[in-house]
């Protein structure tokens, strides 16, 4: 099998041996209506409710899309707007805590029989990819087409990030019940659970777990960036090939996070929603790196000082992990269901963008085998019919060529704007 | 709340510290052995030789981009490589002037005329190599005997390539090839030394062998074929310089694996062509240069296959 190329980076897993602490209710939480890809609820709740944890403040008709819920009991102080990291903009509900946490009467474990009353059950808990992308889980476990892999995604490629590492650690239970859980009511034969290969002790527990279990197996995944990309780890775990234009469902895999599927599990048990998280918080301004589980709508100023973080010497916040996550302009914005990290730095090296030289060093890192040079150049003289053939829109944006460069070009973000002049079909 | 303005940018957030500067750091210390063998072979004219090489390229580059208002770009090195390589391409008692002229072809007319460092179509050095050649002939054929040879009345030698094949005396031996002790430009005669410096840029892993590996190879086959020693058609002339130190240039070769093959085997064949057919002894400076013209065309026949990409349909 061929191998897919990548890059070795630093893993600075500092925080995997941190065992996740509950970080406090906070006095007043803001929660957007848009956590997920897809179209933003409109909230349910407004100026002067009171709200319970566990209750829905915000849901939409579309079918794109996932419901929010309240993690903390309080009035409803403001409906605000609000604009996401990636830019879009959505209503927000702030809510003030009354710190009691009493639990709403909406909770309670949904009824589970077959497969639909699962996938109800599986959009009603407002689940969407915990690694990061926030796809709606109710879309992704329905595919259109027969699906008989289950790739349960525990790679965590990312450096800093060890969220989904504790999951894997601190919830045996909840990881083994949902993919047993996802497999019953799917009926998929098959599933595995992909790790890296720097989580030894994982690997060694899962393999001991799923030994005895018939249709499970644990995948080892080289140390090689990007394994947790969704192509890359439905080729490394199954050899199969998601083709140019298609889903990677129609490869009949469906990949899923490790800590997504220990939600549906603990959700279908308690029917208590998604509305914590656990967060890595790393990063050089931080003086105390931790995994934290917190109610979903917290500051991220208020746990970055509670990990003894120097928040005045910030001048870099990323939400997610150094390769892929996205820049946080503001440290007031709150955690979302896709925050599976906050890294804060004190540094940031502006190295200047020098000329190409033609090295190629980001055409032998590309998982995909793209040339990224050759696209820049493309891109520069907006030859658009040389943008496809260079396959431009296959680009997962992993950001392995703009690591290598030693010329410092942005070639990852070149790629994201070359695949903006393709004309939509 | 007062709010810090943080920065944002587009991902990735993280990088790697490797700089063009450090792999032409690199280049240069790969150039060291066969360089310091050069100046032990043929004295410490190489080192002057070298030291006006570098000093008029690195001044070029420097005097083009200020004309031409552009950055100034001598900090990334790839001058200083461009000098110490044209230097390693003449012979060492090559008048500074001319070494001067060789300069300005290299770095103004091959390089900043065409847009600077990665822009250029052709190796700086060898087209130097290649003007100056043409520009005067006797001078840069005026091969020097290590000066432990020296005799009182003659000082010149003639490039081993003449010999090998006949039975004329002063053919040197395979040995003498692979130390350098023989005649030549002052960077191309040990063999030893140019290898030590490829593999350690391969080792780096600033450069893949691919394209040395099928310089020499298809060389060797050739030679092979056609009957000739193919051990010291390998080990004469300027093969190992131009395979580990030119082929091998980024700017000019292509990037693929694939592309750097056909561009290693179009120089084999060129180099053989020339030596066996051609009026010249030597043919590796002209094997590279056409391989430079050809390598867009290579470039784009050898793209590499996209993972999980269909074929454009045809319309």
């Amino acid at each position: 099998m061929k191998r897919l190329n990548g890059i070795k980076l630093k893993h600075r897993k500092n925080t995997e041996n941190s065992a996740t602490v509950d970080f406090p209710i906070p006095g007043k939480v803001r929660i957007p209506m848009s956590m997920h890809m897809g179209v933003p609820c409109q909230p349910l709740v407004k100026v002067g409710d009171t709200v319970a944890v566990g209750q829905k403040i915000g849901d939409c008709d579309a079918p794109f899309s996932v419901p929010v819920h309240s993690g903390v009991s309080g009035k409803v102080t403001a409906i605000s707007d609000y604009q996401t990291a990636m830019g879009a903009v959505c209503k927000a509900v702030e809510i003030e805590t009354d710190g009691l946490q009493t639990v709403s009467d909406e909770v309670h474990p949904p009824v589970v029989t077959d497969k639909e009353s699962f996938i109800k059950a599986v959009r009603e808990s407002g689940s969407c990819g915990l690694g990061g992308a926030g796809f709606p889980t109710h879309i992704k476990l329905n595919p259109k087409n027969e699906v008989d892999t289950l790739v349960i995604n525990g790679a965590e490629c990312e450096p800093y990030i060890t969220a989904d590492y504790r999951e894997l650690t601190e919830d045996t239970e909840s990881v083994m019940g949902g993919i047993e859980m996802v497999m019953k009511y799917l009926g998929i034969k098959v599933a595995k659970l992909a790790i890296e290969e720097n989580k030894p002790e994982a690997i060694a527990r899962y393999t001991e777990l799923t030994a005895k279990i018939d249709g499970i197996d644990v995948i080892t995944l080289p140390s090689v960036y990007p394994q947790g990309a969704e192509k890359v780890i439905i080729y490394n775990s199954s050899g199969r090939i998601v083709e140019e234009g298609t889903l990677p469902a129609d490869t009949g895999v469906i990949v899923i996070n490790v800590s997504t599927i220990a939600f549906l599990y603990r959700y279908v048990k308690t029917g208590m929603p998604l509305v914590t998280r656990r967060l890595t918080i790393d990063g050089n301004a931080v003086g105390e790196p931790k995994n934290v589980r917190a109610v979903i709508g917290t500051s991220f100023r208020e746990i970055l000082e509670f990990c003894k973080t120097e928040t005045d010497k910030v001048i870099k916040l990323i939400g997610g992990g150094p390769m892929m996550g996205m820049s946080i302009p503001d440290m007031d914005m709150p955690v979302v269901k896709t925050s599976n990290a906050v890294l804060a730095f004190k540094t940031y090296d502006d190295r200047k963008t020098t000329a190409c030289i033609r090295c190629g060093r980001c055409v032998n890192v590309c998982p995909l085998g793209l040339m990224p040079t050759e696209i820049d150049r493309a891109y520069k003289i907006k030859d658009i019919e040389d943008l496809k053939k260079l396959k431009v829109m296959l680009c997962m944006n992993c950001g392995s060529c703009t690591y290598v460069c030693p010329a410092n070009r942005k070639l990852a973000e070149t790629n994201q704007l070359a695949k903006m002049l393709i004309p939509r079909k | 709340m007062e709010n810090r303005k943080l920065v944002v940018s587009p991902s990735p957030h993280d990088e790697n510290y490797l700089k063009t500067s450090h792999i032409m750091l690199n280049v240069i210390l790969a150039l060291m052995p066969a360089f310091i063998a050069g100046c032990v072979i043929f004295g410490l004219r190489a080192l002057a030789l070298a030291a006006v090489c570098i000093v008029s390229c690195v001044a070029f580059e420097f005097l083009s981009r200020k004309l031409m208002k552009r950055e100034n770009t001598i900090g990334d090195l790839s001058a200083v490589v461009t000098g110490l390589i044209l230097a390693m391409n003449l012979p060492v008692t090559l008048p500074f002037w001319m070494a001067v002229i060789g300069s300005f072809t290299a770095i103004v007319i091959v390089k900043q005329l065409f847009g600077g460092l990665g822009q250029n179509f052709a190796n700086p050095a060898i087209t130097a190599r290649i003007v100056l050649m043409v520009s005067f002939p006797s001078a840069m054929t005026n091969w020097v005997k290590p000066f432990w040879y020296k005799t009182a009345d003659a000082v010149s030698s003639a490039t081993p390539l003449i010999y090998i094949g006949t039975d004329e005396a002063g053919q040197p031996s395979l040995m003498d090839l692979f130390l350098g002790n023989t005649g030549g430009c002052l960077g191309e005669t040990c063999a030893l030394a140019l290898l030590i410096g490829g593999l350690y840029l391969a080792a780096r892993k600033m450069i893949s062998l691919a394209a040395p590996l099928s310089f020499i190879g298809s060389l060797f086959v050739l030679c092979l074929i056609a009957g000739c020693d193919p051990v010291a058609q390998i080990l004469a002339g300027g093969v190992f310089l131009g395979a580990f130190f030119m082929a091998t240039d980024y700017a000019t070769t292509p990037i693929s694996k694939k592309g750097k093959i056909v561009f290693g085997l179009g120089c084999g064949i060129i180099t053989f062509v020339i030596r066996r057919f051609g009026s010249y002894p030597e043919g590796v400076s002209f094997s590279i240069l056409l391989m430079n013209v050809l390598t867009p065309y290579i470039e784009q026949l050898t793209r590499t296959k996209v993972f999980g990409a269909k074929e454009a349909a045809k319309e």
